[in-house]
């Protein structure tokens, strides 16, 4: 007797298109996927930049990346001051992006979203830059993705932690939100949350420096306040600095199977390092929305 | 006849030298460089109406909100009494706005409510500043002594106007009740007061002119006061919300200068504007990139530094400050005040940045060396900002330190090549790779190798 093998989910691999490649067949693609330096070379986020690519397969989007002729926006070393390097950073990206016709871009980075959005005009170019939650928030409004046929969310506790480049620098609060709202979780928020947000501790080019002399890390302060809001311990969360309107604490719950949500590659490095940090890699995850979306409308292969 | 002389001599002197230190403040805003502000009314007037009539942002945070809410009302309502008390001095008549008739019966008895409600919010003020511990954000190394003392001088002050302003009122009171005339307007307050005083007429006349003159005095030296003081934010407040920016907080000040360069860079054929030139022709210096010392900083910064009431809002959510690292927004901007004052014009009353040991800083002896950064701001405090935003959002009246902190970072790294040996790293990454790490360019696409996804039917 053999045992029956089940058969495996029918999968197809993908061949991301280059908007190179559409250029030589005449052709401009209606949206640019801007996979940005920590989607393309951290191993963690490239996961990221993987779901997010097989959500936009998934849904049959007009779409391309620039591959190899993307280059850093420069958002690190304006961040540090190198406002030199920042503009012919910028200025190169612009010519390879007007020279192709690029309309309209989406992007898994709040620091690419926010450079190219908000610093490229000045610098001549101008385009439609959404960043991936909108993007993602308008697929599930829209009914292209239903979130559902993957792995279930139902009962796990989530909390969503704002990167400052989307939340501050560009108001966009909800969208991360009602993306999660979509998978059924049982979604916490912390006391430092929104407008109110606390950085990671990565942005402004600290990402690529040691922090300067200190009590604790940024990324350690908030990653006990993600453990503490997520396990619901209202007395850790009373010490809390910082806080400027005062919410009650969500009530306790297990930390096995919590997961932290964040949309920043940034973010991701500093939560999931301060996981390490407490030993809590076991229990908590830290995962970005476009995973969740991923994982949950089960596209993973 | 003597009292409205001497009360027209008193309110030209008060008006003439707070327009004469307006102005030095004025011209201390203008060395900053010039910021194209203008347009954008319409915007720019819905903001200041909910930014700083409204005081939207106090709201975050709800018991310092209600408190500060009385004291502003009360400013603004009882400035209307000031308006009558200016009118009874110059012509020597008494309470003229009596012929309003009920209208003033509810003017003087809001005034006398909201007068006891500013006595009962400036102690919770005190408290909050002066127990043991204080509110933390009433803390920290840029609030020495002159910092604290003019807080509570001000607290003080406040007290002292609204006492002389029910001494006025209840003495008023008694003398006509036992005169048996009729005293326009209610007074619900110094209706309970009258007991307290004597029931000599002449003492009460006495006390009734104390009170008033007291009051009016109080209120043109106060006036004076300002300009030395973080309270001047009662008026700068205003402008500086007007002309706060309207562009999304995430995006920073472009360098034009560094563009013409670039775009020569990339296109020989690019012509770049001529720098201008002095009125006798020559070339002016060249203006270096970012900020050393105040003048570099835009003009809009320099305000900011005047508009700043030194509440700590900023500081208190700064994730650096948080995790005890050196910066404190707060700090930057107190900075910025004090450097544009010892450099430039100084206040009138005394010089508070050079004020005894426990001054903000070390008394300055050598003027020019003590520029804003290095002088004031250390390196190390710039280096820890995270650019997040928090302070700014904070800020009740749109005061920016993160322009400041990467205006003098700017400085750091464009003229003294002085940026930490990490970010050199960094940035010859982004020269050479085009990303911030030292990843082979080519291995840019490598994520999109061996990549599935499950396939379904699409909903």
């Amino acid at each position: 007797m053999t045992p029956i093998i089940p058969t495996p989910p029918a999968k197809r691999q993908l061949t991301v298109p280059t908007v190179a490649d559409l250029a030589a067949q005449g052709k401009v693609p209606e949206i640019l996927f801007w996979v940005g330096c920590a989607g393309a070379f951290d191993d963690r986020y490239k996961r990221v930049t993987r779901a997010f690519a097989r959500i936009l397969e998934h849904v049959g989007t007009d779409y391309a990346v620039l591959g190899l002729e993307e280059s850093c926006t420069g958002d690190p070393a304006k961040r540090a001051g190198n406002e030199f390097l920042f503009q012919m950073q910028a200025m190169q990206n612009i010519t390879v992006m007007n020279g192709y016709g690029i309309k309209k871009i989406v992007t898994a980075c709040p620091h690419c979203f926010n450079t190219i959005k908000n610093e490229y005009p000045a610098l001549g170019g101008e385009y439609e830059v959404i960043h991936h939650s909108t993007y993602l928030q308008q697929l599930i409004n829209e009914g292209k993705v239903a979130v559902k046929g993957g792995e279930s969310f139902q009962g796990r506790r989530i909390t969503f932690h704002d990167s400052c480049y989307l939340g501050r620098a560009n108001n966009i609060y909800e969208a991360p939100r009602d993306v999660l709202a979509a998978l059924d979780a049982d979604l916490v928020e912390m006391k430092r949350s929104k407008a109110n947000g606390l950085c990671c501790g990565a942005g402004g080019a600290q990402m690529w420096k040691e922090p300067e002399p200190g009590k604790k890390d940024i990324n350690i302060e908030r990653t006990e306040e993600a453990l503490a809001t997520l396990s619901g311990q209202a007395a850790a969360l009373d010490n809390l600095r910082g806080v400027e309107t005062e919410r009650a604490a969500p009530g306790e719950h297990s930390l096995q199977g919590s997961i932290i949500a964040v949309s920043c590659p940034f973010c991701m490095t500093m939560m999931s390092d301060g996981m390490k940090n407490k030993e809590q890699e076991a229990n908590v995850q830290v995962f970005d929305l476009a995973e969740l979306v991923a994982s949950a409308e089960g596209l993973n292969a | 006849m003597l009292q409205p002389i001497l009360f027209a001599l008193l309110l030209l002197a008060a008006f003439g030298l707070f327009a004469w230190q307006v102005r030095k403040i004025r011209a201390n805003i203008l060395v900053g460089r010039e910021r194209d502000m203008s347009g954008h009314a319409a915007e720019r007037f819905r903001k200041t109406l909910l930014v700083a009539f409204g005081q939207q942002k106090m709201f975050k945070r709800l018991t310092p909100a209600f408190l500060h809410l009385i004291v502003y009302v009360g400013f603004l309502v009882i400035n209307v009494e000031v308006i009558e008390i200016v009118v009874d001095g110059l012509f020597g008549t008494h309470r003229f706005l009596g012929l309003l008739g009920p209208l003033y019966d509810g003017l003087v008895a809001v005034n006398e409510t909201l007068g006891a409600l500013v006595i009962i919010a400036v102690a919770a003020f005190w408290w909050r500043r002066n127990h043991q511990p204080p509110v933390r954000r009433f803390t920290g190394i840029e609030l020495r002594a002159w910092p604290k003392l003019d807080a509570n001088i001000i607290l003080y002050v406040e007290v002292v106007l609204m006492v002389a302003l029910f001494l006025m009122n209840s003495a008023d009171l008694k003398l006509h009740q036992l005169e048996g005339k009729f005293l326009p307007g209610a007074y619900p307050v110094s209706h309970f007061l009258t007991g307290l005083l004597p029931t000599d007429k002449g003492t009460l006349h006495l006390l009734e002119r104390v009170g008033w003159w007291a009051h009016i005095t109080g209120i043109l030296l106060f006036l004076n006061y300002l300009p030395s003081s973080k309270h001047f934010h009662i008026i700068l407040a205003f402008p500086n919300v007007w002309y706060s920016r309207l562009v999304p907080q995430g995006q920073f000040s472009n360098v034009e200068s560094i563009t013409h360069e670039v775009k020569a860079m990339m296109d020989p054929s690019y012509e770049v504007p001529t720098p201008p030139v002095g009125p006798d022709g020559s070339a002016l210096a060249p203006t270096p990139f970012g900020a050393k010392d105040v003048e570099d900083l835009p003009w809009t910064a320099i305000m900011n530094a005047y508009s700043c009431t030194e509440c700590g809002r900023c500081t208190s959510v700064c994730p650096a400050n948080l995790t005890g690292k050196l910066l404190s927004p707060r700090k930057i901007i107190m900075d910025t005040r004090d450097r544009v004052e010892e450099k430039y014009n100084s206040p009138l009353i005394f010089q508070p940045n050079i004020y005894g040991e426990e001054a903000k800083h070390e008394p300055v002896t050598d003027l020019m060396a003590a520029t804003l950064l290095r002088g004031k701001v250390t390196p190390e405090e710039l280096w820890a900002c995270t650019t997040c935003n928090a302070c700014v959002e904070s800020c009740p009246v749109n005061i920016n330190p993160l322009e400041s902190i990467i205006e003098m970072r700017r400085f750091l790294v464009l003229e003294e090549s002085a940026a930490p040996n990490s970010l050199n790293v960094m940035f010859s990454n982004i020269e050479n790779n085009g990303a911030p790490w030292a990843f082979s360019p080519s291995d840019r696409l490598n994520w999109a190798d061996e990549l599935y996804v499950a396939e379904k039917a699409t909903v």
